[in-house]
């Protein structure tokens, strides 16, 4: 039995992130994945390398990228003897990848490993129509030339016409993730005037952080681009003011307050990071940037109990300080992913409340505020854009890049996802 | 000076004419707008395996902006450009090509041995399709008569084949150069990188261009937009045409210009100076005491900075034809005016160390031309003074460089008969006559303070003609 080890992070790589049917329209999940993986590979001088395991996904996926993550490991100068797997747990995904890596390497399981994630909405599976396919499936049943034409005759033009489409909603309530952030704001009672300024400071941090050349180790260049596009650098207070209420119709009429400038768009791009145990990065003579030390995952209630559906992170982080022996003000970093300006504001917020903590969370007291000058301050979703599982991996290798440049200190990842779920960590350097 | 052709080829009805009879497909050239990056799009960098020019390269990838990408058989890229600052990373994954590029980079100046010659193959053979409309490919190598043994000196020539014919080949107004960089000279590049990389070369093509030690004063524009800010700048001939374009980009630059034309052309002459707040001088520069008026107008000026020799005339009839009154004429005008304005204004010392002197020969001084005895006598003549007295006055810290114009629309060249001039305009790489503002352009690079490497040098700017290669 192996005691557990430090968990170190060496470095990450991602491509830039564009808006969906953008400039990687054409780009499949498995290209970006390989693009990004091949490129972190590039900068460690891992070619031929057999890595303990690259773990990764996907969230929006074709049937046929069943094995998306070992297909993209196949394609890189990687050895092909690295195993690779897929998970999916929404926007978590790729902070779920980097904990399950970190895991075995904490274990002694494995020595190093890759984990990653990648999304495309523009490249993005469309199904038959539903009858359609039962029919096909039926034909294919079929043990004679009579019924196969039988059950062929079924089909009917119509049919062509109306395939399935992916939706990006929550399938128990109906409500997309934008009409859920915009009850969560109503809840909370979060003003348009709060989002619109969190969404302005994270397009100016990002845009200064690439100004600094933050991003340069971090990231490749990718089908010729070098900047997240969506990134508005000369965005003022004044043109997000200007736009109007994107989810309100549903859920509250001519109240909305979140619109498409202070909530995140439809995004493609891919991230990865590399870990490993402290003794392999030695041999290998790889920086470590800061170590992976705790992690923790939590869900709500949504649908019975109509929690907040972004509100899982509120119940992670608190749990996981209970067992780093922390408060949530010993932090020097927070990475709060913006899938919302909205979400990061309750969440904030609800750590404030005495009530809610008490209640909800089971604390005697509130968890508090947190110094904001140290909220996202390179930047986050709501400029760089939200490839579902990539997400993840921009976050860790930011933060981890943030600790190496202050020398030492502590940070905390938190990430909201789809089906109330919520994942977060704590870096350390 | 409209070339038709052109907008007809460009059509819809006229490319796919074009194509059905095969006739020559000219698409309209990149060519700068004020304020606009050096280049759009990425750059990819290849190089031997022993490539010295990367880190010199990096350090001006990043001061100009570019966005790069190496192939798997350069791997000391990455790690050099993020050192620099640079974002980087592999072009095509898995073995496939990558996205197209605007540019291709590649650096020669590592191979010592013809036998290393497969690393050029390999590069250009995985990018040659992936270079975009009007993109750029510039090779490095090291002058072949600065190298220390005859195999390093005959592997570095031969680049000047694989220079022009790959100009000849990737077609689509893609420019192909030739840098011979001098060892020690690294940092004397980037005016001519930036000039090579972006639409200002473009009607350049298949050049040689030498990049040596830094003659004079020079530096580092602290505006990249604006290199020639606190410059003074006299044009000879710029009542119209090229000199006239000149001028104009010359103030574009930063520059404060004297223009300069014979009396008989001061209604042009004026305009353009109005046009451009710029001082006009009306002066004979074929008369006898010319050179003194020079002299004394720079002195009472404070001084000049740049020189530019365009002031040139024809007077065309085969030699047996042609009265000895027109031999001596151009003559004077095209060459030994130059010779003495130059030798005057360095003596004088009203050309500081730091001066520039472009002149402008021809193609004609190049190839020879029908009907051009004297024409061609006095343009090869300018580059014979430019190359003869670089050394000279590279003692005074002054360089002197040559521009070759092509087939350019100009009155000049409007006045062709209309087969001579189709001719002249679609046989080049180009398909296509250059414009003045492409000769400026490639002036101006000359008279920047950061080309102190450039001297001696011939540049055509003449999309590759195919006539005198």
């Amino acid at each position: 039995m192996n005691t557990i080890r430090r968990v170190a992070i060496v470095g990450g790589n991602r491509i830039p992130f564009a808006r969906s049917n953008s400039v990687y329209s054409s780009a499949s999940n498995q290209e970006m994945l390989t693009a990004t993986l091949q490129g972190l590979v590039d900068r460690f001088n891992l070619h031929g390398e057999r890595l303990g395991d690259v773990v990764g996904g996907a969230v929006m996926k074709h049937s046929r990228d069943f094995n998306l993550v070992r297909e993209s490991v196949l394609s890189t100068t990687l050895s092909p003897q690295t195993t690779a797997f897929d998970i999916q747990q929404a926007c978590g995904t790729g902070l779920e990848a980097a904990m399950i890596v970190a895991n075995k390497i904490a274990l002694g399981h494995i020595e190093c490993g890759m984990a990653g994630g990648v999304d495309t909405t523009s490249d993005a599976p469309i199904g038959v129509n539903e009858k359609m396919r039962k029919i096909l499936l039926e034909t294919s049943r079929a043990k004679s030339t009579g019924q196969r034409l039988g059950s062929l005759a079924k089909m009917r033009p119509g049919m062509l016409f109306s395939p399935t489409l992916p939706r990006n909603g929550e399938p128990r309530t109906g409500y997309s993730m934008g009409e859920h952030a915009e009850l969560m704001a109503r809840e909370w009672n979060i003003s348009r005037e709060d989002q619109d300024a969190l969404a302005l400071k994270s397009h100016l941090n990002l845009a200064r952080a690439y100004k600094d050349g933050f991003f340069t180790d971090l990231m490749t260049p990718f089908k010729g681009v070098a900047v997240d596009n969506n990134l508005r650098a000369d965005l003022t207070i004044e043109k997000l003011r200007s736009l109007k209420p994107a989810f309100d119709k549903k859920v509250a009429p001519n109240q909305g307050t979140l619109t498409a400038g202070n909530s995140t768009p439809l995004t493609d791009g891919a991230s990865a990071v590399l870990l490993a145990s402290e003794e392999w990065a030695a041999a290998k003579n790889l920086p470590v940037l800061a170590y992976l030390s705790f992690s923790e995952v939590a869900a709500v209630d949504f649908f019975d109990k109509k929690e907040g559906l972004l509100m899982a992170p509120a119940y992670a982080v608190p749990r996981m300080l209970a067992r780093a022996g922390i408060s949530l003000q010993d932090f020097d970093f927070y990475e709060i992913h913006e899938a919302f300006a909205a979400q990061v504001l309750c969440t904030l917020k609800a750590w404030q409340d005495e009530a809610y903590c008490k209640e909800k969370l089971g604390l005697d007291k509130a968890l508090g505020a947190i110094d904001l000058s140290k909220l996202n301050i390179n930047g986050s979703s709501l400029a760089a854009g939200h490839p579902f599982a990539a997400t993840g991996g921009r976050i860790v290798a930011t933060l981890a890049k943030m600790l190496n440049q202050k020398g030492s200190g502590r940070g905390l990842i938190s990430i909201c996802a789809a089906g109330g779920q919520g994942v977060v960590a704590i870096l350390e350097k | 000076m409209n070339d038709s052709y052109l907008n007809f080829a460009n059509s819809a009805v006229g490319a796919k004419l074009a194509d059905a009879l095969g006739l020559p497909k000219p698409i309209v050239l990149d060519r700068y707008k004020e304020g606009q990056p050096v280049i759009k799009g990425s750059l990819l960098i290849g190089g031997g395996s022993d490539a010295p020019l990367l880190p010199t390269l990096a350090k001006i990838f990043k001061s100009i902006g570019v966005q790069t990408v190496a192939p798997r058989h350069l791997p000391q890229w990455l790690p050099l450009a993020n050192q620099a600052g640079l974002m980087s990373g592999r072009w095509g994954v898995d073995d496939q090509p990558g996205e197209k590029v605007k540019a291709l980079v590649f650096d020669a100046t590592g191979l010592t041995d013809s036998t290393q010659s497969d690393a050029l193959y390999q590069f250009f053979h995985d990018a040659a399709r992936s270079v975009l409309p009007c993109g750029r490919v510039i090779i490095f190598g090291r002058p072949p008569e600065k190298c220390a043994n005859p195999r390093q000196a005959t592997i570095q020539r031969a680049l000047e084949g694989l220079t022009r014919s790959l100009a000849k080949e990737l077609k689509r107004a893609i420019a192909v150069q030739l840098v011979y960089v001098a060892e020690g000279a690294e940092d004397q590049l980037e005016s001519t990188v930036r000039f090579l990389l972006s639409p200002r070369s473009t009607y350049v093509s298949a050049q040689v261009i030498r990049v040596g030690l830094p003659v004079g004063a020079g530096g580092t524009p602290s505006d990249w937009n604006k290199p020639l800010a606190g410059k003074k700048v006299l044009v000879t001939g710029a009542s119209r045409g090229i000199g006239a374009s000149i001028a104009e980009v010359m103030v574009r630059e930063g520059a404060t210009v004297i223009c300069l034309d014979v009396p008989q052309a001061q209604p042009g002459l004026n305009e353009i100076a109005a046009k451009l707040g710029a001082t006009a001088i009306e002066l004979d520069i074929g008369a006898a005491d010319a050179p003194q008026k020079l002299v004394d107008a720079a002195k009472a000026d404070g001084g000049w900075d740049v020189i530019v020799h365009n002031a040139g005339i024809t007077r065309d009839k085969t030699i047996a034809n042609m009265k000895e009154r027109f031999w001596q004429m151009v003559m004077n005008v095209n060459l030994s005016t130059q010779e003495r304005i130059n030798d005057a204004l360095v003596e004088s010392g009203v050309l500081k160390s730091g001066a520039r002197i472009v002149c402008v020969s021809s193609i004609s001084g190049i190839a020879g031309n029908m009907g051009q005895t004297n024409y061609a006598l006095s343009k090869a003549g300018v580059i014979g003074m430019v190359q003869s007295t670089a050394p000279v006055f590279a003692k005074h810290g002054v360089t002197i460089n040559a521009v070759a114009p092509g087939f350019i629309e100009t009155q000049m060249t409007a006045a062709i008969p209309f087969a001579m001039r189709e001719a002249g305009r679609r046989m080049n790489s180009m398909s296509q006559g250059g414009l003045p503002v492409d000769v400026a352009e490639a002036i101006v690079w000359f008279a920047n303070p950061a080309s102190s490497g450039l001297t001696g040098n011939v540049v055509r700017v003449c999309g590759q003609s195919l006539i005198g290669a």
